[in-house]
């Protein structure tokens, strides 16, 4: 005699199902939006990775001081940029860790952050005149009636404006050398004596690169000298392609699985499927509130706890399947199964979490942060697995949709 | 039942291959160590239209640092499968900010149409790089004392290092493999070996758990007899889970080759399938039939004391 399908577990059942078929399409839609949804990390969303090291110069001490103050150099021009969450951080006793997500034009920006700027004005003696220091206003303008190439005027404050009016005197129909970086820009002859404390840089630049100087000779010098030691640029598009790539991925291998599964398990592997769809909204939640950044590794290693995810079940039916052939009751099976396999559960899972433990504190940058995803995934994963896979078969098995052996894939 | 124990000779020799070619390649070709490890520059560009190898090697013959550069051409596909990028992916010593422009800007001039949004620039120098390098290891060593600390608490020592013979086999298998195909290794790779790390101690566990479970109250004698039908009683799961697992890196695998063209992340995924792969075998092949082999020195060793 067979138990009829009962009416009550099986709405309830119908339910849960449908709640977590809606909360899977949620946090995927929300996740999957680029400007609400998870953070993404340089890899994927694009923007520029450098770590600058300041370098002894010999004239300037290296000290916290001349590394805050560098800092704050480089924050003026990046919010210059208008960078939506800009990072710049020291990193140990010499090191500038900056990053900018988000960027359209990585490359400008990457031009702009190390460089020194240090403007000087020096007369046919070789000696200085003056320096950025005593700059007030710096701008990219265009007189295309003068001169067909853009040019940056420059504007001193009183004291440079003297010093300035003072050194056009001396140096009449000579030419005075603006130097960048220990670089000659433009060398003009002076024609009157300035008095006004305005000047212009003239040199063979587009309008973009006028900008950029002004920009950096607004934001004032480095204080101290920075060497690039690692620089990565991610465009854009790169960066959106292949996120696009691993979420179509991971949609066919879900597929895969879920239809493994059903073949295998038969109901059982319905209830896997359904389990698995709660586990990917549990972590697409997670990374969502959780304050983690996702990179590409971080995407593979989502993308590989969907199948291992699935561990956990198997490692559970396949121990309901021991226990009915060796001739317990259904009811009883999967009750000593569920307790069988927790287990072995447990103790794998503990074994993986102490290697993410591990790697958040030791590694950094994209292995932290895979770490980070997967440590994420295996909590959700056993939670999944001991909780609502659970529920789930008691459901199922209430409402009577599994009714022997059969149901979940033992040969009778 | 399948006989796994009484044929364990055979899967040790196997092992011993592999694992004595893996360290072979390994001293005699070491490894392709990518820039993340060695430093250097890599330039990842989409040109915008059609382009040769010798109109790239015209361009760049001006700069004497990318003279003996590797040079590859990637096509990339968006998801109708159009082809949508003309790159070029060079890689060369690391480059200094000012002729990384220059060369940029000789790229410009050349190919106009050289999308700014589409490129991947990335310069290591070669101080960063071998931090990596120590800092991989420091986690790799830590990761084992951890794990070695739990195992003995969960289960006992023997297994510890069962587990921990197992997955050192796991992953120098996998680096040989690298090192016998001269693929290039990155950063995403020591993830990958990371994650190798992971998945072959949870596989080995989840049958060590069998064996904990169905040795009790039985004698040393049988032993043999206990592990081989624990690994029998764990062989679907093994299966099943693996095969998983490699569906979805299957599609990865898949979706990164044809799609984007990119060697680095192709990289990534060939050692997680690897991984998988040997990580699986060895828990059913390696690890148990260690632990047994492991279990008999222990007790011959306590019986010679007691002698």
């Amino acid at each position: 005699m067979k138990p009829a399908i009962k009416t009550g577990p099986l709405i309830l059942l119908i339910v849960v199902c449908l709640l977590i078929f809606l909360s899977g399409y949620q946090a995927f839609y929300h996740a999957a939006d680029r400007e609400v949804g998870i953070k993404r990390g340089l890899d994927i969303a694009g923007g520029l990775y450098v770590l600058l090291e300041a370098v002894e110069t010999g004239d300037q001490e290296l000290d916290e001081d001349a590394i805050e103050r560098a800092i704050t150099v480089i924050r003026m021009r990046v919010d210059e940029l208008g960078v939506a969450e800009p990072i710049i951080a020291a990193q140990g006793d010499n090191r500038i860790r900056i990053e900018l997500p988000d960027l359209e034009d990585v490359e400008q920006a990457r031009n702009i952050i190390g460089r020194t700027a240090l403007l000087k004005f020096i007369g046919p003696d070789d000696v200085e005149i003056l320096t950025g220091a005593n700059l007030i206003r710096a701008r990219a303008e265009r007189n295309p009636e003068a001169t067909p190439y853009p040019y940056v005027s420059l504007e001193f404050d009183q004291e440079g404006a003297r010093i300035f009016a003072e050194a056009t005197g001396k140096f009449l129909n000579q030419p005075i050398a603006i130097v960048l970086d220990d670089e000659v820009i433009s060398a003009p002859i002076v024609r009157a004596v300035i008095t006004d404390g305005k000047a212009t840089i003239e040199g063979n630049f587009d309008f973009e690169e006028a900008a950029n100087l002004a920009l950096l000779l607004r934001s004032g010098s480095l204080p101290v000298e920075l060497r690039e030691l690692e620089s990565r640029l991610i465009g854009p598009t790169l960066g959106q392609r292949t996120e696009e790539v691993a979420v179509y991925a991971a949609g066919i291998g879900l597929i895969l699985v879920i239809l493994f599964m059903i073949i295998y398990y038969r109901v059982a592997g319905v209830i896997a499927g359904v389990a698995l769809i709660f586990y990917l909204s549990l972590v697409l939640w997670a990374l969502n509130y959780l304050p983690t950044t996702l990179t590409l590794p971080g995407i593979a290693g989502l993308i590989l706890s969907i199948g291992m995810a699935v561990d956990a079940n198997v490692i559970i039916f396949e121990r309901i399947k021991d226990e009915l052939r060796s001739g317990r009751t259904l009811r009883s099976a999967m009750e000593s199964g569920f307790q069988r396999a927790f287990r072995a559960i447990l103790d794998a899972n503990v074994t993986t979490l102490i290697v993410t433990i591990v790697l958040f504190s030791l590694a950094s940058g994209p292995v932290r942060g895979f770490a980070v995803t997967l440590f994420i995934g295996i909590i959700c994963s056993m939670f999944t697995a001991i909780v609502l896979t659970r529920l789930l078969m008691r459901l199922t098995f209430k409402a009577g949709l599994i009714r022997s052996g059969a149901y979940v894939g033992v040969k009778v | 039942m399948i006989n796994f124990i009484g044929n364990r000779r055979k899967a040790y020799i196997l092992s011993s291959i592999l694992v004595l070619a893996s360290l072979i390649s390994l001293a005699i070709n070491g490894l392709n160590l990518g820039i993340d490890f060695t430093g250097g520059t890599v330039l990842h560009l989409n040109l915008g239209e059609d382009f040769s190898m010798e109109e790239i090697e015209a361009v760049i013959a001006p700069f004497e640092e990318v003279q003996g550069a590797t040079i590859q051409i990637v096509r990339g596909r968006d998801l109708s499968g159009e082809l949508t990028d003309e790159g070029l992916v060079l890689k060369a010593p690391y480059i200094e900010e000012s002729r990384r422009d220059a060369l940029m800007a000789a790229f410009r001039d050349r190919w106009p149409k050289l999308d700014p949004a589409d490129l991947r620039i990335e310069s290591v120098g070669a101080v960063v790089g071998g931090e990596l390098t120590r800092q991989a290891l420091l986690s790799l060593a830590v990761a084992i004392v951890l794990m070695v600390a739990y195992i003995t608490f969960r289960f006992e020592f023997m297994f510890a290092l069962a587990t921990i013979a197992a997955l050192l086999h796991n992953i120098i298998i996998v680096i040989g493999v690298f090192s016998i195909l001269r693929m290039e290794i990155n950063v995403p790779f020591v993830a990958a070996i990371l994650t190798v790390f992971g998945y072959s101690v949870n596989d080995t566990i989840v049958i060590f758990d069998r064996i904990r479970e169905n040795i009790k109250h039985k004698r040393k004698s049988d032993y043999a007899e206990v592990v081989n039908q624990s690994i029998n009683q764990s062989l679907m799961r093994s299966i099943n889970t693996s095969l998983t697992t490699l569906f979805v890196l299957i599609a990865l695998l898949f979706g990164f080759i044809y799609y984007i063209g990119s060697v680095d992340l192709v990289v990534f995924v060939v050692a997680l399938i690897l991984g998988v792969i040997i990580g699986t075998y060895s828990s059913i092949f390696v690890a148990s039939p260690l632990w047994l082999n492991l279990q008999d020195l222990k007790f011959r060793k306590a019986g010679r004391k007691a002698a």
